[in-house]
């Protein structure tokens, strides 16, 4: 089964390793992915102002690309994910954003979001299942106490990103057990790292982070998961009271199917 | 010849600012068979009505056309005033130029030349009336309460104490609803119980009053006066006519896992159980899914130990079949579930409860005696914080669009008797808005403020974490502008109330209204609130919309006093716009059988003599009786034989060709 593939920015960076070890997984589970032809920045945020059309057309391009292959498009990172989601939500369903789109677009890739939008876990829930991830797993992480971190981009807004339960999620969890370790369900696993707000009032993120890690310490775990390399790095950096070592949940599955 | 009178009514300013009322009369002067037109400020009036009948004196009218609001708001008023000047009733026809017309039109050319085709339309109709008289039907002097809460409750003593039969169903396995699990209410602070509690005693000791508890409304037919009710009575396992309440049984019962409603889960119960000490009937029920005798076919210890050897688990249902001349529903309300909001981790965290959980850990009788412990560890709390509106006023889609009425007030009560019995309690409570619209509600909450100190901040909760043992409250204090994070040892979460899930079955089976949030719908919603559109059937309670105990049982006395005046008819006049069946024409092909829903519809064989022969042909009759003049008979019928009297089919024709000449 082969699916489009959109890496994004920061994968082929900082997070390396999120996005190496993400495409030999799926290759383990018989899943090709196959990088966009010639893609480009996401627009890296999600436009907030309706009457913002330049900052979506990087995303159309990346989805209408999708389209015309006819794949789905799957995505890994979090912020990715969250701002090609979106647009295409747009594009389906807003038709003042859709016409003024696609008036910048060349006649013959007119869009209107045709392409189905998959993160990487849903691709393994809703494509292999978990049941079956489970019994591909070779080295099951027996007796490890994990903590997943989901942020906010993976599941807010809630309505159009069709995740997970935004206030209870369950996925990572499930990806947790199904890769052999123990989940560690804590509180604060949806709560905001502070995202780009370290730049501005890193005490703010420094707060937010600590109450995460700390929270997750408190109810046993052992390390913490995410999908999210701006994540990664508030957890790693601004968690300056207690310290918990923080994967990329690539590469522990990485590590459970034999392929890292 | 007719004579057609036309009166054209400005509503004061509703109809005549959008519509030229005087224009509309005078083109209605130009109908045919119109003798007479003409406009006045408020038809309805005595006036209005007077200067009706004195017109239909005057002029010799033989019917007349009423350009005003629409025919469910005044339409007998004016086919009174037409009787009053000796016109037959029905010879009045509405055209409704306010609801259907000037309401929903700004541009005044366009309102008036729609106003005037709706006349036209209606003089049409007229012109082919024909003079119809009512029929009577008898009354059966019983009524029917569906619910056993304060409402039925009520109805039910204030019906019996007029004289009249009443029966009380009751889905649970006692009389005494939501209200038998409340704590103290507000703003007296008298104990639900001490006021309740005889009213249920009342109720069962009243001869005129019956009650079917542990039982259901399985389908009713009929209309107003005459309906006939099947109640499923559900098998309780126990023989009530042999049945002490020892409570032996339920002491002796060995399975002791089930989740005790009562106590709202709280705390569990046996399998055999009586749901409180003053529950009436009195008498256990066995619920069958954790019963062991029912599970394994071992056990039976009840039964072993009963002293008047009432366990019998062979008990099969009952249907009971009865008529009634009128029903009142009261099936009260549930708290949401709350499924859609887990940023309050409800389902995480056992230290955040509902408000109705609250009720019962506060509450004497109660799993912890009146004790004000947590469920997690059994310790006294000592930061308590209160959410209102959860789920409630929610423009998000994920609870209620509307206020629930009663949270603002039973908040404040929580707070000030958590404070009254712990005095070094700290209380917070988030809202959005304090509402308090009623009686000594307002002092009542500004006690909680002032005099015992409540800390009340206007905002909502974000998240409810846990933290060591601990609640923390993340929310925001609109008033500050800032963020507020409070350590609480217990959060009390303020659940909107919806309609108890029954009321959708039950108002498909009564054939009444319910609105998009599945309230019963009032006839009217100002001038007819405790009837449903359905006659003969009645609205007590929260099943209408949310509301506070005064206001229920207030309500439940005028379904009462409407249920009263029914009764006290010997006769009802039925409607006479019924279906009648052209036996000429009829085919006896039985479609309209088929699509009657009230069964007034039935076949007879009858000789005819046709061109010197006799032949038996198979034809429609309909039981006037019976037929509520639906009309989906006359559209069935393939042969054109049944119609609609008032409402025939050359009639509705002759609509349709004014509005389209």
């Amino acid at each position: 089964m082969i699916f489009s593939y959109y890496p994004g920015c920061t994968l082929k960076t900082k997070a390396k390793s999120l996005d190496i070890y993400g495409k030999k997984s799926a290759e383990e589970l018989g899943i090709f992915l196959e990088e966009l032809p010639d893609w480009q920045c996401c627009g890296a945020v999600y436009p907030m102002a309706g009457d913002e059309i330049a900052t979506r057309l990087s995303s159309v391009r990346a989805l209408a690309t999708a389209r015309n292959l006819n794949r789905g498009l799957v995505t890994l990172c979090s912020a990715c994910h969250n701002v090609l989601k979106r647009v295409n939500e747009d594009m389906k369903t807003n038709e003042y954003i859709r016409t003024r789109v696609n008036n910048y677009l060349e006649d013959d890739i007119q869009y209107n979001g045709e392409t189905e939008v998959y993160h990487y876990l849903e691709m393994i829930r809703n494509v292999i299942g978990f049941e079956n991830l489970k019994r591909k797993i070779k080295y099951p992480l027996k007796g490890k106490k994990i903590a997943s971190y989901y942020g906010c981009l993976l599941l807010r807004p809630g309505k159009v990103m069709q995740f997970d339960n935004p206030e209870n999620p369950s996925i990572m969890e499930d990806f947790i057990r199904a890769i052999g370790a123990e989940p560690v369900i804590y509180p604060f696993r949806n709560e905001c790292c502070g995202g780009y707000i370290t730049l501005e009032n890193r005490r703010l993120a420094k707060e937010k982070c600590n109450t995460i890690v700390a929270s997750a310490i408190e109810k046993g775990a052992e390390a913490i998961i995410t999908a999210c390399p701006l994540c990664m790095y508030n957890l790693e950096v601004n968690s300056t009271e207690l310290k918990l070592p923080v994967y990329y949940f690539t590469e522990l599955l990485a590590e459970a199917l034999g392929v890292k | 010849m007719p004579r057609i009178g036309v009166f054209v009514c400005w509503c004061g300013s509703n109809i005549a600012s959008t519509v030229d009322v005087k224009k509309v009369a005078e083109a209605a002067r130009d109908e045919p068979g119109v003798v007479y037109a003409t406009d006045y400020q408020y038809m309805c009036s005595e006036a209005g009505q007077s200067m009706i009948s004195k017109s239909i004196k005057d002029h010799r009218l033989t019917g007349i056309v009423v350009c005003s609001c629409s025919p469910r708001m005044h339409e007998t008023t004016f086919r009174k005033a037409a009787a009053s000047a000796g016109l037959n009733p029905y010879m009045v026809e509405i055209a409704n130029i306010r609801e259907q017309c000037s309401w929903i039109h700004k541009d005044r050319t366009e309102a008036t030349e729609k106003a005037i085709v709706l006349a036209r339309a209606a003089v049409a109709k007229l012109n082919l009336n024909n003079p119809l008289t009512a029929g009577e039907i008898p009354v059966v002097k019983r009524a029917l309460v569906i619910g056993g809460g304060i409402a039925g409750i009520q109805s039910a003593l204030d019906i019996a104490e007029a004289g009249f039969e009443v029966d009380i169903v009751e889905k649970s396995p006692t009389i005494g609803g939501k209200m038998a699990q409340l704590d103290k209410t507000f703003p007296t602070l008298d104990c639900a119980a001490c006021i309740l509690t005889p009213k249920m005693v009342d109720a069962a000791r009243n001869e005129k009053i019956n009650i079917f508890t542990y039982s259901e409304v399985e389908s009713v037919s009929g209309f107003v006066g005459n309906f006939n009710v099947r109640i499923k009575k559900k098998a309780r396992f126990v023989r009530e006519k042999l049945c002490s309440g020892c409570g032996v049984c339920t002491e002796k019962c060995p399975s002791r896992k089930a989740e005790n409603e009562f106590n709202e889960g709280l705390d569990n119960r046996g399998a055999i159980y009586i749901p409180f000490a003053q529950a009436i009937p009195n008498v256990p029920v066995i619920d069958t899914s954790s019963c062991l005798k029912f599970k394994t076919g071992k056990c039976g210890i009840c039964a072993k130990n009963c002293p008047s050897g009432a366990i019998d688990f062979e008990q099969q249902d009952e249907i009971i079949e009865r008529q009634y001349g009128a029903i009142v529903v009261a099936t009260g309300y549930k708290l949401i579930s709350l499924k859609n909001f887990d940023e309050y981790s409800y389902s995480q965290c056992p230290d955040v409860v509902t408000s109705l959980e609250f009720e019962r850990i506060m509450n004497a009788a109660g799993p912890t005696k009146g004790q004000l412990l947590r469920p997690s560890d059994k310790t006294h709390p000592h930061t308590i914080v209160f959410v209102q509106c959860v789920g409630s006023r929610d423009t998000s889609g994920r609870g209620k669009p509307y206020c629930s009425k009663v949270c603002c007030m039973y908040t404040a009560k929580h707070a000030m008797l958590v404070k009254e019995k712990y005095p070094d309690a700290e209380v917070h409570v988030f809202y959005i808005d304090v509402r308090t619209p009623g009686k000594n509600f307002e002092e009542f909450y500004r006690r909680a403020v002032e005099q015992y100190g409540v800390n009340y901040i206007k905002g909502m909760v974000g998240k409810i974490a846990e933290k060591n043992g601990k609640l923390i409250v993340q929310g925001s204090d609109l008033i500050a502008n800032e963020q507020v994070v409070i350590e609480a040892d217990m959060v009390v979460l303020a659940a909107a109330i919806e309609p108890d899930p029954s009321a959708r079955k039950i108002a498909t089976m009564l054939t009444a209204s319910i609105d998009t949030n599945n309230f019963f719908t009032e006839a009217h919603p100002k001038l007819r609130p405790v009837e449903s559109p359905t006659a003969g059937v009645f609205l007590s309670g929260v099943c209408q919309g949310p509301k506070d105990i005064p206001e229920t049982v207030a309500q439940a006395s005028a379904a009462a006093a409407k249920v009263i005046c029914l009764l006290s008819k010997e006769k009802l006049l039925s409607n006479p716009c019924v279906s009648h069946s052209d036996e000429m024409l009829c085919s006896g092909c039985s479609n309209c059988e088929k699509v009657c829903p009230y069964g007034a519809i039935s076949f007879i064989n009858k000789t005819f003599k046709f061109a010197g022969k006799f032949e038996i042909r198979r034809v429609a009759i309909v039981n006037e009786a019976i037929c509520q003049g639906c009309g989906a008979c006359t559209v069935a019928c393939p042969s054109g034989a049944m119609d609609l009297k008032g409402f025939t089919n050359k009639q509705i024709l002759a609509e349709v060709d004014a509005i389209c000449r």
